[in-house]
């Protein structure tokens, strides 16, 4: 039987899958890649509690967010190119232009 | 009724255009224009101040309200002026002088590079102190009050370069400030007891009020009294204050600020009458000042000092008389004083000139040859200091003698008639030594010659007045009756005679001794070798003490404060704040790398945090 916790513990698993890519990446390819699998965490979680509430609101809530992953997309691949045809390359720490 | 109050006006703010016209040249070479044009005015504020006494003389008092000044919540307080017969009297006696003083300066100031200044000084003191003897109420009384200390620290350090002039300035502001703080705690008494600054709403409420509220009042207010007069022990201003330029002396600490003092005892009469103590107290150290200034008048070589010091005597005069109730001969011998010592202060400027700006009289000598019309007025002022008859000093003095006498208070009478003999004594010292005798200064090398003629001619009002004031005492006293009690001191004929007599014969034994003296060599140096000598001409060490034990710890008490409180309490304290501030600002500042990948770090531990914190204070929980 496949309960609630189920849902969430997969979440839970996509989520920290994805907050390990957002640390250790250092290409910022992946690191979009690693942010679209922390949104679909969320996603999984809200579709989940939606059902299990029988309330439409989190699974509308996910579209939302799958739209806003969507044009977050597009944009930044768009800004990666530019980024990439400029510097040659996506290293993060080649982005660094302060010395704080 | 319509054209007194813009007498009044005119009268008060004359002098302030005047002064604000010659402000504007203030730092421009001397242009005699500003000396003409602040004399005239204050002459035109004379002719209103005479209007106005003419028109209160026969019991009209003529009462302004300005405008509105304060008007905040349970406080109100107008700009509200009053010509009664009290203060109409202070308007002539200050007009007078202040013209002479104005007309004389532009011949005494001629060489100085400042010329302009000295006269925006002038005319702002003289606006101030006719703001101080006009105000209907305390606040305003308070303002004038404040004004005149202003312009006479600015007078008195006039030659600012000068370490002396300005030093001797600040001590006469700081001791004045002094005083003030008393005055102000007086002031804030009325408010609270009163309801009211208004002199006429204050006066109305005194029957009904507590003895010891009264007693305090009147205890506050007199200190400030006794700053502005110089009594003891806030006196030594006074005579340091001789830095200043002679007209200034003339003006300001001899015939108007420093009655200002007499001029509130006598404006709160009816506090004071009320409480017996206090005004015995004020008539006591009236009548102690008046002998323990005379006897360092009497060993003095500075011209101008002995001047002061007796200034200083005759203020002590007047405490004694409105201490005893006699209120109107405290202003009647204002008024002859103000006379006779501007005039003397004059003429000591005549002196100066002549000299060379030397103070020391026993450098002089003989000068009566070159310089006869200073000589005259100057003998005419001092016998009208000592009191003979019929010079005007003659008439209030001897009334205050008087009235003395006739309250029983034989103790004090016995010191002022003592102190009369002294006065008459120091006085014909000064006259004998400066204008009579040997030459001594060829010896010195100076070459005296007299002032110009339109000074003398400047003077010449004084000099009159100085000689027939005292013929005025009963118009002065059916003046002075609509606001004064004017109590008759009874003494029976034969007593009045005698006293008369016993007093005109100390002060012409002072005479006589003096030119006797002095016409023969003077005192032998033995005196100079005793202790006596020594306590009067170094002013009973007052100076000295004030120094060793007032100055010198509080100079100490500030360098601990300054080394210790200050530097390693307060200044740390601000100090630690902000430097902790910076060096969290450096330590944080690595944070704002600019690293991608460092920032993402960031967010996941504040992530973390807010989870943490979601679920500690999740409200389903």
């Amino acid at each position: 039987m496949i309960t609630l916790s189920h849902y969430l513990i997969l979440s839970a698993i996509l989520f920290c899958i994805g907050l390990y890519g957002v640390y250790r990446r250092k290409n910022l390819l992946l690191l979009l890649f690693s942010t679209e699998i922390l949104l679909n965490a969320a996603n999984v979680g809200f579709a989940a509690i939606s059902k299990f509430y029988g309330d439409l609101t989190g699974q509308m809530f996910a579209f939302f967010i799958v739209a806003v992953a969507a044009s977050e997309v597009a944009v930044g691949l768009g800004l990666m190119i530019v980024w990439y045809k400029r510097r040659g390359t996506l290293d993060i720490d080649t982005l660094q232009s302060m010395h704080g | 009724m319509e054209h007194m109050e813009t007498y009044l006006y005119i009268a008060l703010f004359a002098p302030l255009v005047g002064s604000l016209f010659a402000s504007l040249f203030a730092d421009k070479p001397k242009m005699l224009v500003t000396g003409i044009g602040t004399s005239t005015l204050l002459f035109v504020s004379w002719v209103s101040s005479v209007v106005l006494l003419m028109h209160v003389y026969h019991g009209d008092v003529v009462h302004v309200k300005m405008m509105d000044w304060i008007h905040a919540g349970g406080l109100y307080i107008p700009f509200g002026f009053v010509v009664d017969q009290v203060s109409a009297t202070m308007m002539f006696v200050v007009t007078t002088v202040s013209t002479v003083v104005h007309v004389y300066s532009i011949g005494y100031m001629d060489h100085d590079r400042s010329f302009n200044r000295f006269f925006a000084w002038l005319s702002a003191f003289v606006f101030s102190m006719m703001v101080l003897v006009m105000s209907d109420n305390f606040a305003g009384l308070f303002i004038g009050w404040e004004g005149v200390g202003l312009c006479s620290w600015a007078l008195i350090g006039f030659w600012y370069e000068r370490e002396s002039a300005s030093w001797a300035a600040n001590e006469a502001f700081i001791m004045n400030r002094i005083a003030d703080l008393g005055m102000l705690i007086g002031i804030f008494l009325v408010y609270w007891n009163f309801g009211s600054l208004q002199y006429d709403v204050v006066f109305a409420q005194v029957d009904g009020m507590d003895a010891t509220i009264l007693m305090m009042t009147t205890a506050f207010l007199f200190i400030g009294a006794m700053g502005k007069s110089a009594q003891f022990p806030l006196h030594t201003w006074l005579a340091d204050a001789m830095e200043g330029p002679t007209p200034v002396s003339a003006l300001i600490h001899a015939a108007t600020m420093v009655t200002a003092g007499v001029y509130l005892v006598i404006r709160a009469n009816p506090l004071y009458s009320l409480v017996p103590e206090v005004s015995y107290f004020v008539a006591c150290l009236g009548a102690f000042v008046a002998i323990f200034a005379a006897s360092m008048a009497l060993v003095n070589r500075d011209l101008k000092r002995i001047i002061a010091y007796s200034t200083l005597s005759q203020l002590g005069y007047m405490f004694v008389a409105a201490g005893l109730g006699a209120y109107w001969v405290a202003l009647f011998h204002l008024m002859t004083h103000a006379f006779f010592k501007a005039l003397l202060f004059l003429g000591a400027g005549n002196v100066m000139h002549a000299m060379d700006d030397e103070l020391d009289i026993f450098k002089m000598g003989g000068l009566s040859k070159k310089m006869k019309w200073t000589m005259i007025m100057m003998t005419l002022a001092s016998l009208a200091l000592a009191g003979i008859y019929p010079f005007a000093g003659f008439f209030s003095k001897d009334k205050i003698l008087e009235v003395a006498f006739a309250g029983d208070h034989y103790i004090l009478w016995a010191i002022l008639w003592f102190t009369a003999g002294l006065t008459a004594f120091y006085s014909f010292r000064l006259v004998m030594l400066v204008f009579f005798g040997e030459e001594r200064y060829k010896i010195f090398g100076f070459h005296p010659h007299e002032a110009y003629r339109y000074m003398l001619f400047a003077m010449s009002p004084l000099a009159i007045l100085a000689v027939i004031a005292g013929f005025f005492e009963h118009d002065f006293i059916h003046l002075v009756s609509y606001a004064l009690p004017i109590e008759e001191y009874e003494v029976s004929h034969t007593v009045f005679w005698i006293l008369v007599v016993i007093t005109q014969g100390i002060a012409l034994g002072g005479i006589a001794l003096a030119v006797y003296k002095y016409s023969h060599g003077g005192f032998s140096k033995k005196w100079e070798e005793t202790f006596i000598y020594k306590l009067l001409f170094n002013q009973y060490y007052i100076p000295k003490i004030y120094d060793e034990y007032i100055c010198k710890p509080y100079a100490e008490i500030s360098t601990i404060m300054w080394k210790d409180f200050d530097l390693k309490i307060v200044d740390a304290t601000v100090d630690f704040i902000a430097t902790s501030i910076y060096k969290s600002g450096m330590a944080s500042r690595v944070v704002q790398s600019g690293n991608l990948s460092n920032m993402l770090r960031w967010m996941g531990v504040g992530l973390l945090i807010l989870l943490v914190a979601a679920i500690l204070y999740s409200p389903v929980r």
